[in-house]
């Protein structure tokens, strides 16, 4: 092993690009055996090409790689795999339909001697060693399926040490996990530290990058922006060298009258398991933010107001009215919008247009007689619709939005609901793996939004970002409402408490 | 920078080069037009009558049932469904409306209101078919296939159970000439069948393509959860494609017992496969979201094409299902490599 002083892994001068555009311009960074290096930046700055090449999955045209002192140049894969890289995706690699130990051995099964039979015991006997080493408590036997994401996520993780990794790289690894399971796999990380493996993570999650890592290496645009020890980079530096800019910018600032009318309430909303006895307004051009862990029921909440999940108990009153057991469309017809935390699986049809998503909530507009829709009038709220998002592309016919970036994606979103001049927009995480540029355009529209009157529920896991943004935050915890902040400037502390469940009583003032 | 490039810089790098434009051919949605054409040019040198008046109106004839099945079977696809059941409907249409109109023993034998009366019972008994079809797979959240699978069995054994109540042979038959004409008259030269399934075919293309429930078809067959949060109403839209494939699944019904003068338990009882192979060669997607009238007229144009060659040709049956067998393999062999093209593009 190397010692602690020389990097296991070293990075230099790496080059890559494509059609002629150089997307890696002499990227260097180098990580220590069990030390952690965070690698952040925006999408499009060349972390998924530089993580493809340590990969194997493509090869650069400069500079080179080492690998525990020795020339590291991966053809494919799997030489990478087997010189003890290894990845945990943010979309995991496993086969839901097989059990524990059949995914940890899926691709290398031991076999009874000669025979064409699979060695249950032997796979057995050391899948039991490699889940007690990442803590995990599931049978060997128990399926995949039936595991939860963290628990999936250490399954893999479980993979990659029983192949012996010496380098793991972490891809958005808390995207889709609960705060306690965020927790367990940082123990784990820390414990894959003391082991001497070498980590490289990924996200955009900047604090829990800062807490996970020793090291923090930032790109821009395929260009080293900085590399420094943690402990000398403050999270506003760290967002300063991803945008190039500095952060007070970042959250526009607004006119904020705060005083309308009293537009929307929900009051003794309840559903057992997910809602216990919920009330809250909001007023005409005020952002209320929700803040609760996930798991709290905050986005339950959400789906039970906008009629996608029932409630047992409770009044939703809009404008006055009264909105008794609504489905997704009497709550449109209501006055309410709805983005979902899934851009990809509910709030587009990915292989449609940029046009068929944009009037797809609201294609009574685009008709005329017997329901025969005007091709030309979709056209051009369409392209109204890109040209007041700034969308990137103004093909709007033609263009799917698979092929968007994620910050276009969630503008033609919002744009598809901004088209019926929502009363209340309900915001589940707008930004959620969008770029700092596309979610300070994303910002600007919310912002744009109050403006003209409607009201938002604004729902996020980046306290920043709620802080950011609302006029007031309420604090969501195991299906209660535990706090409401009013005043400027929020105390963060407080907020977070309340969140997590503890120190209900101060919170609530 | 992620390399995908923008999609439009990629369609204007087709050459205009003899070569970009056989691609673009290929590429085109007329793709399976092409190919019949292709296949006519082919086989004409061992069947010269295949460009005769006379095969035409045959192959017109023959495609009008098949066709007007299709086009109803293309909706449920499209919502990500299939219908099994369409045969046995057919079967249960036609021995029903016998029942009501046949001179020897019907329910309103010798009345002047027995066809309209029948046809509307017809349709009647499809559309209901179709919504118990509908209601087990939207309220009991069943798949399609096993729903229909069922109720195909069910309304096959029920159509010649039915028989045996109004008839003492295997089929309800002296159906009158006014009905039977259906199948024989035309207006002005215009076969009634050809006019009826053009305009059903006409109206199913607008409904699709330029309506507000055309789009709720397709948004549903997509992502039927990404359509909710819409504010579309899933079930009554897969409810709507499974009544309009009852719906047109009658229509082919009437067209048999006409042909036939009799109801008969098992007109249109082979037709299930030729159906599903007609629309999915046309390009609509198994898996749902994706799908047009025109394709389906055309699939269903080659798939009858091909028999009726083969026929003149003089094959024996086992010899048409091997041509058959192959010629719809290389068929979609095509149309997948096609697809992979177009996806790469």
């Amino acid at each position: 092993m190397t010692g602690a002083s020389t990097p296991f892994l070293r990075v230099e001068g790496v080059r890559k690009s494509f059609f002629g555009v150089t997307v890696l311009h002499d990227v260097s960074f180098a990580v220590e055996a069990g030390k952690a290096l965070g690698l952040v930046g925006e999408n499009g700055s060349g972390k998924s090409t530089s993580m493809n090449i340590l990969g194997g999955v493509i090869q650069p045209e400069a500079g080179s790689m080492f690998l525990g002192g020795e020339a590291y140049a991966p053809a494919d894969p799997k030489q990478a795999a087997a010189a003890g890289v290894a990845f945990i995706h943010q979309e995991l690699n496993l086969f839901h339909n097989l059990t524990v130990e059949e995914n940890l051995f899926v691709d290398a099964f031991p076999r009874r001697g000669v025979l064409p039979l699979i060695d249950r015991r032997a796979i057995r006997a050391s899948t039991e060693e490699v889940l007690a080493e990442v803590d995990l408590q599931v049978k060997p036997s128990t399926l995949v399926a039936k595991l939860s994401q963290g628990e999936r996520q250490l399954v893999e993780i479980a993979k990659a040490v029983s192949r012996n990794a010496r380098l793991i790289i972490f891809d958005e690894p808390t995207t889709s996990l609960t705060r306690p399971e965020v927790e367990r796999l940082f123990a784990i990380i820390e414990r894959l530290k003391q082991r001497g493996i070498a980590i490289i993570y990924i996200s955009h999650a900047l604090e829990d990058v800062i807490s996970v890592c020793e090291t923090i290496t930032v790109l821009r645009d395929g260009h080293l922006a900085g590399t420094a020890p943690k402990d000398d980079l403050t999270l506003q530096q760290i967002i300063a060298m991803m945008v190039g800019r500095s952060i007070d910018t970042i959250y526009p600032q607004r006119l904020r009258s705060g005083g309308g009318d009293r537009i929307f309430s929900v009051s003794g909303l309840s559903q057992p398991g997910v809602a216990e006895n919920v009330s809250f307004d909001i007023r005409q051009g005020e952002i209320v933010g929700l803040s609760g862990l996930m798991g709290s029921g905050r986005s339950e909440l959400a789906r039970m107001i906008f009629g996608l999940d029932p409630f047992r108990r409770g009044v939703i009153t809009i404008n006055g009215k009264p909105l008794n057991d609504p489905t997704p469309r009497s709550a449109m017809d209501a006055g309410i919008a709805f983005l979902t935390e899934d851009r990809r699986g509910e709030g587009l049809l990915m292989d449609f247009t940029v046009s068929e998503n944009t009037v797809l909530a609201s294609l009574r507009s685009v008709a005329g007689a017997l329901g025969i829709l005007d091709k030309r009038a979709i056209s051009r709220v369409s392209l109204d619709m890109a040209s007041a998002m700034r969308l990137s592309t103004d093909r709007v016919d033609d263009t799917q939005v698979k092929h968007l970036s994620g910050g276009n994606q969630q503008k033609v979103v919002i744009g598809k609901w901004l088209r019926r001049q929502p009363v209340l927009f309900i915001l589940d995480e707008p930004t959620r793996g969008i770029d700092v540029g596309a979610k300070q355009e994303v910002y600007r529209i919310i912002n744009g939004l109050v403006e003209r009157g409607s009201a938002v529920l604004l729902i996020s896991s980046e306290i920043e970002e709620l802080m950011g943004l609302s006029d007031r935050i309420l604090a969501l915890s195991r299906g209660e409402m535990v706090g409401s902040f009013d005043s400027k400037p929020f105390d963060r502390e407080a907020i977070m408490a309340a969140a997590a469940g503890v120190g209900k009583l101060e919170a609530a003032e | 920078m992620t390399a995908v490039p923008p999609a439009h810089i990629a369609q204007s790098a087709i050459p205009r080069s003899g070569m970009g434009r056989l691609l673009k051919l290929v590429l085109s949605e007329y793709f399976i037009l092409v190919l019949c054409l292709l296949y006519v040019a082919g086989i004409y040198p061992f069947v010269p009558e295949i460009l005769t008046w006379g095969v035409w109106s045959n192959i017109l004839g023959d495609m009008m049932p098949l066709l007007v099945v299709a086009i109803g079977q293309t909706f449920v696809l499209i919502v990500a469904g299939i219908d099994l059941s369409i045969t046995a409907i057919i079967s249960m249409a036609a021995v029903v409306g016998a029942s009501v109109m046949t001179g020897t023993g019907g329910y309103l034998s010798g009345s002047a209101a027995a066809v309209p009366i029948a046809i509307l019972v017809m349709l009647l008994v499809g559309v209901g078919i179709g919504f118990i079809n509908g209601m087990s797979i939207v309220w009991l959240n069943m798949p399609s296939f096993i729903v229909t699978l069922a109720t195909r069995m069910f309304f096959a054994g029920a159509a010649i159970w039915f028989v045996t109540f109004h008839s003492t042979s295997s089929s309800i038959a002296d159906l009158p000439r006014s009905f039977s004409n259906f199948s024989t008259g035309s207006f002005s030269g215009i076969p009634y069948t050809v006019l009826v399934v053009g305009m059903i075919a006409v109206v199913a293309h607008v409904f699709l393509s330029r309506t507000r429930y055309g789009r709720w078809i397709y948004a549903v067959g997509a992502n039927p959860k990404a359509a909710r949060v819409s504010g579309i109403p899933v079930e009554r839209t897969i409810m709507m494609a499974f009544l309009i494939s009852g719906a047109c699944a009658s229509v082919a019904a009437m067209i048999y017992a006409a042909r036939m003068q009799t109801g008969s338990p098992i007109a249109g009882e082979n037709i299930l496969l030729d159906v599903i192979g007609a629309v999915v060669i046309g390009g609509t997607s198994l898996f749902g979201g994706k799908g047009k009238i025109i394709w389906t007229v055309f699939g269903v144009l080659f798939l009858v094409i091909l028999d009726t060659s083969m026929k003149l040709l003089g094959a024996s049956l086992f010899a048409i299902y091997i041509i058959k067998g192959s010629v719809i393999l290389l068929a979609a062999m095509m149309d997948t490599l096609r697809n992979r093209i177009l996806a790469e593009r």
